[in-house]
């Protein structure tokens, strides 16, 4: 049992687990981030993907980290969970294609993931489409 | 077949937003095992870069690559392959056949003359080029005359890498690869039987996204992805280090997940990405699913000595070839030492006893 | 020739003749010693040799006190290195595989990081026998060139097993057939060499304690 930071414990292996021992030290690297995210104002991107995690190994990662008060759905080429973990600033991000299967996994420590938020040409186009309409 | 649109500018053509180009670009750099930063240069490169014609050419193959490769559900593959990439001519996955077919790649090898890309599946049988022919034209034939205008070939699986299972002992067609025929264009080699889906189009992405041949080992594979051996990135690492072994398929140390040295695997001496990128995106590998490695982006794999001989055991029969050794340095033996006591007693006989007398004659 | 091929290489024909040489060039010079026996003690045996022999056996691999004392660095060094050498030959897993899949027996092995410990002690002691061999006068005398081969040939499977372990310098396939190669260098060397001690100690101690035991002597 690995007991973190505000009393509340990662789930335990069963026997029979393997243990990469990838977990507690990639919430090493996270405190670091949300502590450079509050000091410096920096983004810091995780991707998941790079790091070899024995089976089950993610889902323990994921039920360490919770969940927050934000749930984002998006859909551009596909559905994209982006999931606010309990620690605020900690975010969860997975990107899928329109088959339904995983193309993307990260952890963004930022105020909000940029990809979210609504990008210029996007907008751009959108005024175009509403001027169209009401004329 | 014209490719003037940027890829971006394709992509913008179907509908993609904004948003969804820069999740592209996002989930195009983790393909590419590059570091989360490298999304916004990919966008960056992406609004740039042209759409390259792609020729895709499968000779003596079994057609597992093309498989793979349309499993591959990493950003959009089917786009990629489909819109981002003009893929020009693939005689699996194309609808047009025989004559027309040939006429389309003719049209496109003449357009884009020097810039195309040429992928190879399959080995080329040289031992009579007519063991394996496209509408007539050999494959030999074939492969010359398209690489001539390639501005780089792409030999995917073992096969075209390196000979693949057409080039095991015996070799009966006498299958050699592509970098064995073409010696003046870069060639970059992705073996595997079949190559990870993803790395099959995260060498094509860095090709269209960099324009630039990715960085190579000393067998020409590109190092992002076989720069480390399974056995480096290997979750079962930890058993090997305590040296705690599965003997066979289904015994306690198999069910528990022990290393699979025993049983022949060959993790320590191959280069893939199997133990990070896995098959299927993520779920598993061959490791992971009981079964050791084979060792299958390596050249001549099928003849290293078998695939559930670990490597540390001889390939020939030296328990009996220890055997007749010492049989016969038994016969040897008994011959020598029968010549040895001959040779003592012979000179026990002729020995000459010295007696006084003959020292004192000396003096 | 590709490094697989290498591997191949040392695996297959080039094992199958280092054997052939280590096997028959054994037992031709242990047959040449035994043929030729023993010349008949006829007096009254007042003991039994064969005790004797074999307490002998034993009793020698500790030196008298007056012999270690003069000598303490080449028994202590003698001792680690060797109990070093056989147990990562004899208690890792990929040897206990190679033996078991050749002569069908096999034994349990040992912890590989124990084995891994026991190897760097075994090449530092190695190499400090070395350096006082060279180092020592009278050692450096009576030093030829058998004595500096038979180290080499002993030294480098330690060396190279421990590198293609950690996988240091060279990729993996050729560390392990490097290691390979430096094992057959010693099977061949084996049989022309001292390094028949391996056998020839318990003939030569047996005898020794069999003509006191004989005698109703210790030896």
């Amino acid at each position: 049992m690995t007991t973190l930071e505000g009393g509340h414990t990662a789930s335990c292996a069963e026997p029979g687990d393997v243990e990469t021992g990838n977990v507690v030290p990639l919430l090493h690297q996270i405190r670091h981030a949300v502590r450079q995210l509050l000091e410096a104002n920096e983004v810091t991107v995780i991707d998941l993907r790079s790091i070899p995690m024995g089976p089950g190994e993610e889902d323990r990662l994921a039920a360490a980290l919770g969940q927050g008060e934000v749930q984002v759905r998006m859909s551009a080429l596909g559905p994209s969970e982006i999931i606010e973990t309990q620690y605020p600033g900690v975010w969860l991000v997975t990107h899928h294609n329109s088959d339904g299967e995983t193309i993307g996994k990260f952890i963004e420590v930022c105020g909000f993931p940029a990809l979210v938020m609504a990008q210029d040409e996007d907008i751009r186009a959108g005024l175009e489409q509403l001027e169209q309409e009401l004329d | 077949m014209s490719n003037d649109l940027t890829i971006a500018e394709a992509l913008r053509k179907r509908g993609v937003s904004r948003r969804g180009f820069l999740k592209f670009c996002a989930a195009t750099a983790s393909m590419m095992a590059l570091p989360p930063g490298m999304a916004p240069v990919i966008a960056e490169a992406l609004e740039k870069a042209r759409r390259p014609s792609v020729i895709w050419m499968s000779f003596q193959e079994c057609t597992g690559c093309t498989e793979s490769l349309t499993r591959s559900h990493a950003p959009t593959v089917e786009g990629l392959i489909f819109d981002t990439i003009s893929l020009d001519y693939h005689h699996t996955l194309q609808a047009a056949s025989g004559t027309a077919a040939e006429a389309a790649r003719e049209v496109a090898m003449e357009e884009n003359y020097g810039n195309y890309i040429l992928v190879v599946d399959g080995s080329i049988p040289m031992g009579n080029p007519g063991y394996s022919t496209i509408a007539g034209i050999s494959n030999r034939d074939m492969l010359m005359e398209t690489a001539a205008g390639a501005a780089a070939i792409v030999a995917v699986g073992s096969c075209a890498a390196f000979g693949g299972i057409p080039h095991a002992n015996p070799n009966p067609t006498g299958a050699v690869s592509v970098s064995d025929l073409i010696k003046d264009k870069p060639i970059i080699n992705v073996p595997g039987c079949p190559p990870i889906p993803v790395v099959i189009t995260g060498v094509l992405t860095h090709f269209l996204t960099f324009g630039t041949i990715p960085e190579l080992d000393h067998l020409g594979r590109p190092s992002t992805y076989y720069g480390k051996s399974i056995h480096d990135r290997c979750y079962r690492r930890p058993f090997y280090d305590k040296g705690l072994f599965a003997e066979t398929f289904d015994d306690e140390g198999a069910k528990k997940g022990w290393c699979l040295y025993k049983l022949g695997c060959k993790g320590p001496t191959t280069y893939n990405a199997c133990a990070t990128a896995k098959w299927n995106e993520g779920t598993s590998f061959p490791i992971e699913s009981g079964h050791p490695c084979l060792g299958c982006s390596e050249p001549d794999f099928w003849d290293a000595g078998g695939f559930y001989q670990a490597i540390s055991t001889p390939t020939g029969d030296i328990g009996r070839t220890a055997v007749y050794a010492v049989g016969a340095g038994a016969a040897a033996g008994l011959a020598l030492g029968a010549l040895n006591r001959a040779k003592r007693d012979k000179l026990a006989r002729e020995h000459e006893k010295v007696t006084i007398d003959d020292l004192e004659k000396r003096d | 020739m590709s490094e697989n091929d290498f591997l191949l290489l040392v695996r297959g024909p080039l094992l199958t003749g280092a054997t052939i040489i280590f096997m028959l060039g054994i037992v031709v010079r242990l047959l040449e010693i035994l043929v030729l026996g023993r010349k008949r003690n006829l007096a009254e045996p007042r003991g039994s040799a064969v005790k004797g022999g074999l307490r002998t056996i034993v009793m020698r691999s500790i030196a008298e006190r007056e012999t270690l004392q003069r000598t303490a660095f080449t028994e202590v060094t003698g001792w680690i290195f060797h109990i070093g050498f056989l147990v990562t030959l004899f208690f890792y897993t990929p040897h206990i595989l190679l033996i078991s899949k050749v002569a069908g027996i096999s034994w349990p092995a040992l912890p590989t990081t124990v084995i891994d410990a026991l190897s760097i002690v075994t090449i530092i002691t190695l190499l400090a026998v070395l350096i006082h061999r060279i180092g020592n006068r009278v050692m450096r005398f009576l030093s030829r060139f058998q004595d500096y081969l038979v180290w080499t040939v002993t030294f480098l499977p330690v060396l190279t097993g421990y590198l293609a372990f950690h996988r240091v310098g060279l990729s993996p396939t050729m560390l392990i057939a490097i290691h390979i190669l430096s094992v057959e260098m010693l099977m061949v060397v084996f049989p022309f060499t001292k390094l028949m001690h391996a056998f020839t100690l318990f003939m030569s101690r047996y005898y020794n304690g069999a003509i006191a035991g004989y005698r109703g002597v210790n030896s």
